[in-house]
């Protein structure tokens, strides 16, 4: 193939939006069959808020406020915490989760045969668009935390919000995946899983309530302050913009290691032909 | 062809189940073995959950002058790390898992076999338990270096406690399987476990110790199955129970995994009637 075919080859970011946009719709059409889904997932989210919110209940029945916080600033907290929640389990976790079962099963040749960016593909795969009422219902927390907040939300705080979620997005996705990579040298790794969805329930709290060592664990090494805090910071004022600057810096990083141990874990993959 | 065999005498069949449940388990301690990264994951991601509800508890403890209804930062502690043995000894063939069984066809050939189906699962899943809580022990160790328990048992609470974390493991088991008999009805029984998980969740003593609940709830919680594998196995350890509760919370258990065996064989019989698969 001399010259490089662009089109063969695939090229560029236009390339890789216009796939995901592909992959996107089909996975849509796809889970659009199965409408009773809907409602199952509809009564999952309820227990999932009603936990949290008796949870809640109880913490406050006990005290007034939590290392500085109340009620409907913590209630605020948890909408981002499933909002978030949502988001992953609608286009990141069914990628991972098909990532580690190709890699198992030796079918990731079929992806990494396709002329386009590998660790697009398998990021792109998959999306489970009921989840998306877990984005919704944590939304409808949201709002109805901040009418209790005091102080009002401008435009400027709604704008920093989406943007550090945009932030704590990425931050949970290069999670995801370098764990998942982890796939290539341990092969049974379903209990990845729950490994994740442990720690993720650390983000329903303000880190600050965490002792020292596992605040800056779940900062660090597992992104969940970054990703649920900072935003919901953002909202309830207590964001400084140091704090959102060392977050964009740190997905910056996350994502260039990410890019980079991908292609090193995909050099000890052998497929189930190689 | 040959004749069917004879069935085995009383005491022979007895003596061969036992044969069985040391086989099973010597073979599911081997398996687990081999996958300690895995196993590790599994109870990394478990300790989590407790470790947020025993800071969160201990901070409004000390926030309030060291105890919230009577209970300090450190029983918090001996709370929540106790939690976790008993949560390790509740993992059993949960109701999710009857779903892949009969959807992957292994329930056809699990049918073949000649004894009764819980026996299998409850082999197995006894023999993984010696794994996890050696696999558990350093982490006990480690969470009580950094948070501290307040843990006296007497001698009488650590027996009665050894007892009590089988009879959590068999009580579950047999409610777990029933709850799965509804994948014979349904392939979406994903929205009741999940809202059986959270009853029990609640009522169990799992997501707080029972006695920081309303009232009304401790009351309901008594009438229930689910605080006999939770809350019961814990506090017999790090609460001051007498003598008379610490039996009667024993005789709890076996009442319930009785009652469990019941609404288990009862369903099972009805479920099995709707199952077909390829070749059955």
């Amino acid at each position: 193939m001399a010259g490089g075919d662009q089109a063969l080859l695939g090229g560029g970011g236009v390339n890789t939006l216009r796939v995901g946009w592909l992959f996107f719709r089909v996975g849509v059409m796809n889970e659009l069959q199965y409408r009773v889904n809907f409602f199952v997932q509809l009564f999952q989210s309820l227990i999932q808020v009603g936990t949290g919110l008796i949870m809640l209940s109880l913490v406050y029945s006990h005290t007034n406020e939590l290392n500085g916080w109340k009620e409907s600033e913590l209630l605020s907290l948890l909408g981002v915490q499933i909002l978030l929640g949502g988001l992953i389990h609608t286009f990141i976790q069914p990628n991972m989760e098909m990532l580690m079962q190709d890699v198992q099963q030796g079918t990731l040749d079929y992806a990494l045969t396709k002329p386009e960016d590998s660790q697009v593909l398998v990021s792109v795969r998959q999306v489970r668009i009921w989840q998306i009422v877990e984005v919704i219902s944590g939304l409808v927390l949201l709002i109805v935390g901040l009418t209790g907040v005091e102080t009002s939300i401008g435009v400027v705080d709604a704008f920093v919000f989406a943007f550090a979620l945009g932030v704590g997005s990425v931050l949970l996705y290069c999670f995801w995946l370098i764990m998942t990579i982890g796939a290539f040298w341990v092969v049974r790794m379903e209990y990845l899983l729950e490994l994740f969805e442990g720690i993720y329930q650390t983000g329903r709290w303000p880190v600050g309530v965490y002792p020292g060592w596992l605040r800056y664990s779940v900062t660090f090494l597992v992104p969940v302050a970054f990703a649920v805090t900072v935003p919901a910071e953002a909202l309830t004022s207590r964001l400084h913009w140091p704090t959102l600057g060392l977050s964009v810096a740190f997905a910056v990083v996350l994502f260039t290691f990410t890019r980079w141990f991908w292609h090193f874990g995909l050099r000890h993959y052998s497929g189930a032909s190689a | 062809m040959n004749a069917p065999a004879a069935p085995l005498p009383e005491e022979g069949r007895l003596r061969s189940l036992v044969d069985f449940y040391g086989t099973m388990m010597r073979t599911s301690v081997v398996a687990q073995l081999q996958y300690r990264v895995a196993n590790y994951f599994y109870m990394l991601g478990m300790v989590a959950e407790p470790v947020i509800y025993l800071v969160v508890w201990s901070t409004i403890a000390r926030q309030h002058g060291g105890a919230v209804n009577g209970i300090t930062a450190g029983q918090f502690a001996a709370y929540y790390i106790v939690w976790t043995l008993v949560r390790n000894m509740n993992i059993v063939f949960g109701a999710p898992f009857w779903e892949w069984r009969i959807r992957e066809g292994r329930l056809a050939g699990d049918l073949l076999r000649p004894l009764n189906i819980l026996h299998y699962d409850l082999a197995f899943f006894a023999g993984w338990k010696f794994v996890l809580v050696a696999l558990w022990i350093p982490i006990a160790i480690g969470l009580s270096a950094v948070f501290h328990p307040d843990l006296h048992p007497s001698a009488l609470e650590i027996v009665v406690f050894i007892v009590a974390i089988w009879g959590a493991y068999f009580v579950r088991s047999m409610f777990q399987a029933t709850i799965g008999m509804l994948n014979f009805w349904t392939t979406r029984g994903g929205a009741i476990f999940d809202l059986y998980m959270a009853t029990e969740m609640l009522l169990s003593g799992r997501l707080v110790p029972l006695r920081l609940m309303p009232d009304w709830v401790q009351t309901l919680a008594d009438f229930l199955p689910f605080k006999w594998t939770f809350g019961f196995p814990i506090e017999s350890l790090v609460s001051n129970l007498s003598t008379r509760s610490l039996l009667l919370g024993l005789g709890a258990q076996v009442m319930w995994t009785a009652i469990g065996y019941v609404l288990f064989t009862f369903a099972w019989r009805a479920a099995i009637k709707r199952f077909s698969a390829v070749g059955a």
